[in-house]
C-alpha cells in the first residue's frame, strides 16, 4: 500500500503570514496534511479559508515580500528519494521543483494561458525548459501531450491560440502543460469551478486517469464536496486557516465529526430537508468566516449550533478519532 | 474562404481610407529613400553655379537651390537621411524604453527610481533637451540620433511600464511561474509579447516626432552638419532664399509634412485597431 511508504508531500503545522498595511495577518495557521503517491487528497474549505495560500506556500510562490512561511514544514520526497523541506528552499532553488516535480493547474482556464502564443508553443516551451529537448522534438511532444489529454485533432489544435478554444479545451491544455514533464505531485486549485457540469466530469475523469497511469499524487483544492466525493481518497477540511478535520473520504462523508464538516455535508442539495410545505429546502450555515478570528477559542464557535461557553475560551487541538481520522473540536465525543 | 490573420488585420486597418492613403504615401517615401541612387535624376551634391535658383521645370522638377543643385534629387536623398535618423531613433528608444519599462513594471523596487527619472526627463521640453544634448555632444548624425533617443525613451518607458503592471498580474504569468519558467523568460517572452501592440503604436508616433525634431534641430543649426542633405538642413540652408525662390524650402517642407502626417495617421489607425476601447468606426 502507498501508505506504508514515506508520503509524497507532508505538511506539518504550517503557518503563513502576510504583512499588510494594517498589520500582519495569518491566513494559514497550523495546517497539516499529506498526499501520497498515486492518491488524491482533497483540501476543502470556503473562500478565505486558506486553501489557495497553502498551495502557493507549497510552490514557494507566496507574494514576495509580503508573504512568508512563519513556521512549520513542507516535506516533499523527490524523484531521487531525497526528502526536502520546501519551506526552507530559497526562491531560486524552487525552480528545480516547479513544473518538473510539482505542477499546478488553476481555476481560470480562460486566462491561465498566454493569449499571444499558440498552445503548441506554450507546451513546447515547457518541455524544452525541463526536458532539454530540441525544437522539433519539443513540438512533437507537445502534440503527444495534447493527445494524452484527449484533445481531438491534436496536430492542428497545437497551432491554435487559446482564444480559439472553449473553456474545457483550455483546461485540458493547462493539464497537458502541467503534465508535460511528468510531475510527481499535481496541485489542482479548483480546476473545474469555471466549467459547466458535463465538462467538469470529463476533466475530473481525465485528472483521475492521469493520476493512476503516472502514480502521481494529487492535491485537489475545492469548495465543492460533490467533487470531493467523486475523486478524493483523503479529505482535509479547512476553516479560517486551520485544518478542522482530516479523514478518509468514506469516513468523512459517513461519520463526520466536526460540526463544520457536518454542516457542510448537510448543505449538499441531496441532503436538503423537506420544509413545512413539503418542498425541500437547501440548508445553509449561518454567518460568515469573517469576524472574531483572533478570539482565543474555536474559530467556528460563533457559527456552531453546538457551541458552549467553553468553546469560546480554549482553542481546540487536533485530536485523533482513529489513526487516520483527526478532528479539531473539544466536543466531538459528546456530539 | 480562410483568411490569414495578417490579411484580416490589414483589411481592417485599411478599412479607413485615410489610413490606406497614409500607408501608400509612406510606402512611396520609403521606396524613394531606399532606392535613392537609382531614382534620383541628378547627384544631390553636384553643383552647377550657372543654374542657381532655377524655378521648377522639366529638367529640374523641383527647381534648383543656391548652388544649382537639383532640389528633387536632394529631397529624395534627404529622405534617406531623415528617415534613417528617424528609424534609428525609433529603434534606440524602443530598445532602451522597453527594457527600462519592463524592469520598472516588473520589479516593484525599481519602479519608483526609474519612473521618477523618467518624469524628470519628461518635464523638460523635448526640443530643448535635444538641443542641450547635441550642443554638449557636438553636431553629427550619430549624436542627433543619440540625443533624440534620450528624449523619446521616457515615452516608451511609460507605456511599457504601465502595460507591464497590468500583464504581470494576469493569471497566465503566475501559471508560467508555477511551471518553473524563469523570471527572465517570463519578462522577455510572456510579458513582452503582450505589451507589443501599444509599443508598436508608440513607435509610429515617435518616428513622426523624430523626423520633425531632426528637421527642427537641423534648422536651428544644432543638428546634422549642413553638408549632409536632410530635409531639415535643406530648409535651414534655403531659408535665406525663401522669399524669392520658395521651392528650395517648399519641397523639403512638404516632404516633412507628408511623412510626419502619414506616420501619425498610420499610428492612429494602428491604435484604433489594437485598442478596442478607443475603436470608434468599426
Amino acid at each position: 500500500m502507498a501508505l506504508a511508504q514515506a508520503p509524497l508531500l507532508e505538511i506539518d503545522q504550517l503557518e503563513v503570514e502576510f504583512r499588510t498595511e494594517t498589520g500582519p495577518i495569518v491566513p494559514v495557521r497550523g495546517v497539516s496534511l499529506r498526499v501520497d503517491a498515486g492518491r488524491t487528497t482533497a483540501l476543502v474549505g470556503e473562500s478565505g479559508s486558506g486553501k489557495s495560500v497553502t498551495s502557493l506556500a507549497i510552490m514557494g510562490l507566496l507574494p514576495r515580500p509580503f508573504g512568508r512561511v512563519l513556521a512549520g514544514s513542507i516535506r516533499f520526497s523527490r524523484r531521487n528519494g531525497e526528502v526536502v523541506d520546501l519551506a526552507t528552499v530559497p526562491p531560486r532553488g524552487m525552480r528545480a521543483f516547479r513544473g518538473s516535480e510539482i505542477a499546478m493547474i488553476f481555476q481560470e482556464p480562460m486566462t491561465s494561458l498566454n493569449p499571444v502564443l499558440t498552445i503548441g508553443e506554450q507546451i513546447a516551451e515547457q518541455v524544452r525548459l525541463h526536458l532539454r529537448l530540441g525544437r522539433e522534438a519539443a513540438k512533437s511532444r507537445a502534440v503527444d501531450m495534447l493527445g494524452l489529454v484527449e484533445i481531438p485533432d491534436a496536430r492542428r489544435r497545437a497551432d491554435e491560440y487559446p482564444h480559439q478554444m472553449s473553456g474545457g479545451m483550455r483546461q485540458r491544455v493547462m493539464i497537458a502543460l502541467a503534465m508535460s514533464c511528468s510531475p510527481r505531485l499535481l496541485i489542482a486549485d479548483e480546476p473545474t469551478t469555471a466549467l459547466d457540469v458535463t465538462i467538469q466530469a470529463e476533466i475530473l475523469a481525465l485528472i483521475d486517469r492521469l493520476r493512476r497511469e503516472n502514480d502521481m499524487g494529487v492535491l485537489f483544492i475545492t469548495h465543492n464536496l460533490g467533487v470531493v466525493a467523486e475523486i478524493a481518497d483523503v479529505v482535509t477540511v479547512m476553516y479560517a486557516g486551520e485544518v478542522v478535520e482530516t479523514a478518509g473520504v468514506r469516513d468523512l462523508f459517513h461519520h463526520p465529526r466536526h460540526p463544520y464538516t457536518r454542516a457542510l455535508i448537510s448543505c449538499l442539495p441531496e441532503h436538503a430537508l423537506r420544509g413545512e410545505d413539503g418542498r425541500r429546502v437547501v440548508q445553509a450555515i449561518p454567518g460568515s468566516v469573517a469576524g472574531s478570528l483572533d478570539a482565543p477559542g474555536c474559530k467556528f464557535a460563533p457559527r456552531c449550533v453546538h457551541a458552549v461557553d467553553a468553546c469560546q475560551a480554549a482553542h481546540p487541538q487536533l485530536d485523533a478519532v482513529e489513526p487516520t481520522h483527526f478532528v479539531r473540536c473539544d466536543r466531538w465525543r459528546a456530539l | 474562404m480562410q483568411r490569414s490573420p495578417t490579411r484580416l488585420f490589414l483589411e481592417r486597418l485599411f478599412r479607413r481610407r485615410l489610413v490606406l492613403i497614409a500607408a501608400l504615401i509612406l510606402l512611396v517615401v520609403v521606396v524613394l529613400a531606399v532606392f535613392a541612387p537609382l531614382i534620383a535624376p541628378y547627384s544631390p551634391t553636384g553643383m552647377r553655379v550657372t543654374q542657381r535658383l532655377r524655378p521648377p521645370s522639366f529638367t529640374n522638377w523641383f527647381g534648383t537651390d543656391e548652388f544649382g543643385r537639383d532640389v528633387l534629387s536632394r529631397v529624395i536623398y534627404g529622405g534617406r537621411a531623415s528617415l534613417g535618423i528617424g528609424l534609428a531613433v525609433v529603434v534606440a528608444s524602443m530598445v532602451a524604453g522597453t527594457a527600462l519599462g519592463l524592469f520598472a513594471g516588473y520589479f516593484r523596487v525599481l519602479d519608483a527610481p526609474v519612473m521618477r527619472l523618467v518624469d524628470a526627463m519628461m518635464s523638460l521640453p523635448d526640443i530643448l533637451l535635444a538641443i542641450f544634448l547635441v550642443a554638449v555632444l557636438g553636431g553629427s548624425a550619430g549624436n542627433v540620433v543619440l540625443a533624440l533617443a534620450v528624449v523619446y525613451t521616457p515615452r516608451v518607458t511609460r507605456v511599457v511600464r504601465s502595460s507591464t503592471l497590468v500583464v504581470r498580474e494576469l493569471p497566465f504569468v503566475e501559471a508560467a511561474r508555477t511551471l518553473g519558467v524563469s523570471t527572465w523568460r517570463i519578462m522577455t517572452v510572456h510579458i513582452l509579447l503582450n505589451v507589443a501592440s501599444p509599443v508598436l503604436v508608440q513607435a509610429t508616433f515617435i518616428f513622426a516626432y523624430a523626423v520633425l525634431a531632426e528637421a527642427g534641430l537641423s534648422f536651428l543649426g544644432v543638428g546634422v552638419p549642413p553638408e549632409i542633405p536632410t530635409w531639415g538642413t535643406m530648409i535651414a540652408a534655403g531659408q535665406n532664399y525663401a522669399d524669392r525662390s520658395m521651392w528650395v524650402v517648399l519641397f523639403p517642407g512638404l516632404a516633412i509634412v507628408l511623412a510626419a502626417l502619414s506616420l501619425q495617421v498610420l499610428g492612429d489607425g494602428l491604435r484604433d485597431m489594437l485598442d478596442p476601447k478607443l475603436r470608434k468606426s468599426l
